[in-house]
């Protein structure tokens, strides 16, 4: 059957926007009874295994302002380092555990919060296993695609050193970039640069 | 690929087509573009997976933008449209049970938003939210007022076309896409600094909603057609290339 080789494109991506939380967070944006919850409020329940950790940061442009209208989307393994997620074929993830989060930037003070849990290792495409890490994607006003980026743990420095991804991250000094600090009592600080010295390794994946 | 563990690669972004981070026009993203280069790696399962959304997650009416604020009995000002089109991946396989959110302006250019100043009203019985998974062959569809344009303080008497924006998953995170809808034959289209970001005239075709009179529902409501393509696998579009030798 003779089917086109080339792929189709892919639909150009278009900012989100300064009202993006209407669309993705309507209750939180003050337009209550259409959806019941905000999809991706709650990343985990009281039945879910693993370390309850919390994550929270900014995110700097390039005059070092926080961004007040972005909203961060996490995606991570489950705390045996399953994906919730038929595409995972490996075996069954945590049932109480949906992976994905959905969190605005504070409009006062620009703080991203969330409470999750520590993911375990997964393995890269050729079996060695990754550093427990959590996947980020970026909107806001001003961003044409979705930035993506990674949030690994500072507690986790022997599975850094050989992770498969940080391991090609060029220079090496920017590898710190995507460490999140730990602050104790299972918090951890990220902040996110967009631009400057501190500029945070984004990833085109 | 596919190897022992799972694991089916994605086609890579082409980056050429999409908007790059840096458009100067768009003012914003001056200070909001990485300047570095983007690490350019393959997909592994933390790209390759995705969250799962169900019917459970979704109200009678999410899919109506033009009731699913009103009061009873009531509904949103503007003219009735249906918005429909199948969401695929880029070897042309629909998408099936992926989760689809729109917003948009209100019939007067105004969103419900509290960053939100524009002169034309709020409508009490406009939300503009909505809604809907995609069926077994990657449709979807939804109801809602047509938005209107609306300036912006981008630079002096810059507007927005008529648009609606569009929030998409696929079964990989890796194909995450948030993206807008314009309408065919709006001439603030080619204007709009935002829309300029794409690199190809063709990329913004692709964006353009048609005019769907086969869809219309007769005095009810017009249509308009928005296929949408998501990041497909390299697998694939290997078998097809096998095929086609
Ligand atoms: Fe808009």
């Amino acid at each position: 059957m003779a089917r086109a080789n080339k792929p189709l494109p892919e639909s150009p991506s278009q900012t989100a926007g300064p009202y993006v939380h209407i669309g993705c967070m309507p209750n939180y944006s003050g337009i209550e009874g259409i959806y019941a919850e905000d999809p991706g409020r709650q990343i985990l329940d009281a039945r879910t295994s693993g370390t309850r950790i919390r994550i929270y940061g900014y995110i700097y442009d390039g005059d070092g302002a926080p961004l007040t209208d972005a909203v961060i989307e996490t995606w991570q393994a489950d705390a045996a380092g399953r994906y919730p997620s038929p595409q995972d074929t490996r075996g069954a993830a945590d049932v109480n555990f949906g992976g994905w989060g959905r969190k605005p930037c504070d409009p006062q003070t620009g703080e991203f919060r969330f409470a999750t849990i520590k993911p375990g290792r997964v393995p890269y495409p050729d079996g060695r296993l990754q550093a427990p890490h959590i996947t980020l994607w970026i909107v806001a006003r001003g961003i044409n695609v979705g930035l993506h980026t990674r949030l690994y743990f500072d507690d986790e420095a022997t599975a850094n050193a050989v992770d498969p991804l940080l391991v090609q991250v060029d220079p090496q000094d920017r590898v710190a970039t995507l460490i999140a600090k730990s602050t104790g009592g299972g918090g951890f600080r990220f902040d996110i640069h967009l631009q400057g010295a501190d500029e945070t390794v984004f990833l085109d994946m | 690929m596919s190897d022992e563990s799972g694991h089916h690669a994605y086609l890579p972004r082409d980056r050429s087509w999409q908007p790059p981070g840096l458009t100067p026009e768009y003012r914003s993203s001056r200070l909001r573009s990485p300047r570095q280069p983007l690490l350019r790696l393959p997909t592994t399962l933390s790209e390759e997976t995705g969250p799962v959304f169900g019917h459970a997650l979704l109200g009678p009416q999410d899919d109506d933008l033009i009731h699913n604020y009103a009061a009873a009995g009531e509904s949103a000002l503007g003219p009735r449209i249906l918005v429909h089109g199948q969401l695929r991946d880029q070897s042309g396989r629909g998408i099936a049970g992926a989760l689809v959110e729109v917003w948009q302006a209100n019939a007067g250019g105004r969103y419900r938003h509290r960053n939100e100043g524009y002169l034309a009203p709020l409508d009490p019985n406009f939300g503009g939210c909505g809604r809907c998974l995609s069926d077994a062959n990657g449709y979807y569809r939804f109801t809602t007022i047509q938005p209107a344009p609306y300036p912006w303080p981008n630079n002096p008497n810059a507007w927005r076309p008529a648009h609606i924006h569009f929030s998409l998953f696929g079964p990989a995170f890796a194909q995450r896409l948030i993206t807008q809808m314009y309408f065919e034959g709006d001439p603030l289209i080619w204007m709009c600094p935002i829309v300029n970001a794409i690199p190809h005239r063709q990329g913004v075709e692709s964006l353009i909603a048609r005019l769907d009179m086969d869809a219309a529902v007769s005095m009810d409501m017009l249509a308009w057609r928005f296929d949408i393509t998501l990041r497909g696998l390299e697998q694939t579009l290997f078998e097809n290339r096998s095929e086609g030798l």
